[in-house]
């Protein structure tokens, strides 16, 4: 597996900047390597791909041949169907995206501000803070005492908030923008400011976020995605009698029964031959992939925020 | 194991020395007395600013907490009486909720399969992303490396439900991409969803699908982290390659490699609700083996409506939870006062 170095130290002598270009595995371990992380990465990526063309084949040659990843019969009917179904998949999208901007914001504000003051080394109460968000991340209610609140004494069954409240404050973003505040913004540059007459709300909105941009991106993004994908809230406290307010994961999560219902439901007026030849196979994938490609596509632009998020977090900041 | 980040301040000692001097009274006249006010009005705007999420933490954090009392009485809502009320009002039982759990065949399974599973994927967790990582900072192209970095995190990004319709696609019966390969090649077709057989290493390895791009990322920065001068100072020494990972790298990522393994460990109550419980469609022929107690306690809380049961699961869950990421915490802290969680 290894090469000998001595015999690369020999030819690498001379030029000691390429030191690092001789010290490699052999050509062959390399290309071994590189086999693996293929496989791997097609193993990550394929299943997408599988799903995607699943959604664009016909009905009849999935009932004929199975799930395949070159169908026997391309086809956009589905997305055709989707389109018909606005009523329903059409608003859960807007309420997935409604949810997630609405609650990203929302986040982004709630995190930001307490990360803000606990980086105010000389605040009264800064302990006192510390100690709030710190006991969450050791002990928490658990599921039942969280849905008994929520449900009977915050009234929040039902609501969209909801699906947006309990996800938007974490004492691990708090953390990461307190440690990224405190090591990023100039103590001189808020003193001044201060000494100048700006109130510490000035202070924060017009200089702090301003200056902070990179570690709000990466919460925002932690933020968006994690609305995107949930299902959970909608799950605990969205009853079927107000299906209006599911978001896209939920919707998917409980097609079998909706796709059911929409055939026996006449209030979407779809005409009955229509609703016959609906192809509730390519329609269930097809609505996985409207729910998957915000992510797949954005998410490789936005992944070096992620990594600096990731890092700053389980790496000492 | 997200959270291993530190409570603690990363101030130097010079800083906060200037820091306390600017606390210590100064007298009532000229530059101080006008810092001092300004303190004082300083803290008042913080904590208006603080106000907000001081709400949110009391009502979605530490409300729940007290909520755990649920698990010593008999719930009765009181008419026209908030929650707290009733709950205060309801009848004390002490233990019995918990001994009828445990009179439950349920109550031994779900605890097996949460820590079983749990001790499979730490394991797999820090063996599996650390072998890539290192096989990873090999690769000669780092424009390969970095496609291949991109494609294998993207499932850590997927939602569980999304994720379910990819096993789906692999696993259906009558449609499924494995069952048709199974018959291509003469064998009989397999029910998947009813056979409980399967499901141990099904979802140990779709967990480790989904995450293992999150650990990989993780140590991978590390290793680009580690001083380029102690690969050439050990080329130099004449180390080969597989020396210089044993030598080098594998001991320069230890503390943090061990501070991950504890801090997951200290989670070994907590389950993945998604994986147990959309992934296998809630099957029920499943359950003995993808029961955890997070779905036995949603189970019982919104399918048995068995107020006792999820109550008294949950809590169980909250207490040995609070035990080990504590325990957890206090060895990473005697390993190393700098990280760990407070």
């Amino acid at each position: 597996m290894a090469v000998r170095s001595t015999t690369i130290l020999s030819r690498s002598r001379g030029e000691p900047d390429s030191a690092m270009r001789f010290n490699r595995v052999s050509p062959l371990v390399n290309a071994l390597f590189s086999a693996v992380f293929i496989v791997l990465a097609l193993a990550a990526t394929l299943p997408l791909v599988f799903v995607i063309t699943i959604s664009l084949s016909s009905d009849q040659s999935i009932q004929m041949y199975g799930y395949r990843f070159i169908p026997k019969e391309w086809t956009t009917a589905a997305y055709s169907y989707l389109w018909l179904l606005q009523d329903y998949v059409g608003r859960a999208f807007l309420v997935s995206v409604g949810t997630t901007v609405v609650g990203t914001g929302l986040g982004i504000l709630l995190n930001s501000t307490l990360g803000y003051v606990l980086s105010r080394r000389s605040y009264a109460l800064r302990k006192f803070f510390t100690i709030l968000i710190f006991i969450p991340m050791l002990f928490n209610g658990g599921l039942v005492a969280s849905y008994m609140i929520n449900t009977q004494l915050l009234k929040l069954g039902n609501t969209y908030w909801a699906l947006i409240l309990p996800l938007t404050t974490s004492s691990f973003f708090i953390i990461i923008l307190r440690t990224f505040f405190q090591t990023t913004i100039p103590e001189e540059v808020i003193e001044s400011a201060r000494i100048d007459g700006a109130s510490q709300f000035r202070v924060f909105f017009s200089i702090v976020l301003p200056l902070s941009l990179p570690a709000i991106a990466t919460i925002g993004l932690f933020l968006s995605f994690a609305y995107w994908n949930s299902w959970f809230p909608a799950l605990m406290y969205i009853q079927s009698t107000h299906a209006y307010m599911y978001p896209l994961q939920y919707v998917l999560m409980s097609i079998e029964r909706t796709i059911q219902d929409l055939v026996r439901n006449a209030q979407f007026m779809l005409p009955a031959e229509t609703l016959q030849g609906l192809p509730t196979e390519a329609v269930r994938m097809a609505i996985v992939v409207v729910a998957v490609l915000p992510i797949a596509l954005s998410y490789p632009f936005f992944q070096k925020y992620f990594i600096s998020g990731l890092t700053i977090g389980a790496i000492k900041g | 194991m997200s959270d291993s980040v530190t409570l603690q301040d990363t101030e130097r000692p010079e800083r906060r020395k200037r820091n306390l001097s600017r606390r210590t009274p100064h007298p009532p006249t000229g530059v101080g007395s006008r810092l001092k006010r300004i303190l004082n009005v300083d803290d008042l705007e913080l904590s208006l600013l603080a106000l907000p999420t001081f709400v949110w933490y009391i009502l979605f954090a530490y409300l729940p907490m007290f909520g755990i009392i649920i698990a010593f009485v008999r719930y009765k809502p009181i008419r026209g009486a908030n929650f707290l009320v009733s709950l205060l009002r309801s009848e004390f039982v002490g233990l019995y909720n918990f001994k009828f759990l445990f009179t439950t065949p349920d109550a031994a399974i779900v605890f097996r399969n949460t820590l079983g599973y749990n001790i499979v994927f730490i394991i797999m967790g820090v063996v599996v992303p650390l072998t890539l990582a290192v096989m990873m900072s090999m690769l000669y192209s780092q424009r390969l490396a970095k496609i291949c970095q991109t494609a294998i995190f993207l499932p850590y990004f997927l939602s569980w439900v999304v994720v379910s319709y990819f096993g789906m696609a692999f696993l259906s019966v009558n449609r499924g991409l494995v069952n048709q390969i199974l018959t291509a090649v003469g064998r009989d077709p397999v029910q998947w969803y009813m056979s409980p057989q399967y499901w141990p290493y099904i979802l140990v390895g779709v967990n480790l699908w989904k995450n293992v791009g999150y650990g990989m990322v993780l140590y991978l920065a590390s290793i680009t982290n580690i001083d380029a001068t102690l690969y050439e100072a050990a080329v130099v020494d004449g180390a080969s390659k597989w020396q210089q990972v044993k030598h080098i790298t594998l001991p320069l990522l230890k503390p943090m490699v061990i501070i991950l393994f504890i801090l997951s460990v200290g989670g070994i109550f907590y389950s993945d609700f998604g994986l147990f419980y959309i992934m296998p469609r809630n099957q029920g022929a499943l359950s003995n083996v993808t029961q955890t107690i997070d779905v036995y306690v949603y189970k019982a809380l919104m399918q048995m409506n068995n107020l006792g049961f999820a109550s008294a699961a949950s809590f169980l869950q909250s207490v040995f939870g609070f035990i080990t990421i504590f325990a957890a915490n206090t060895v990473v802290k005697k390993l190393d006062p700098e990280r760990g969680l407070f």
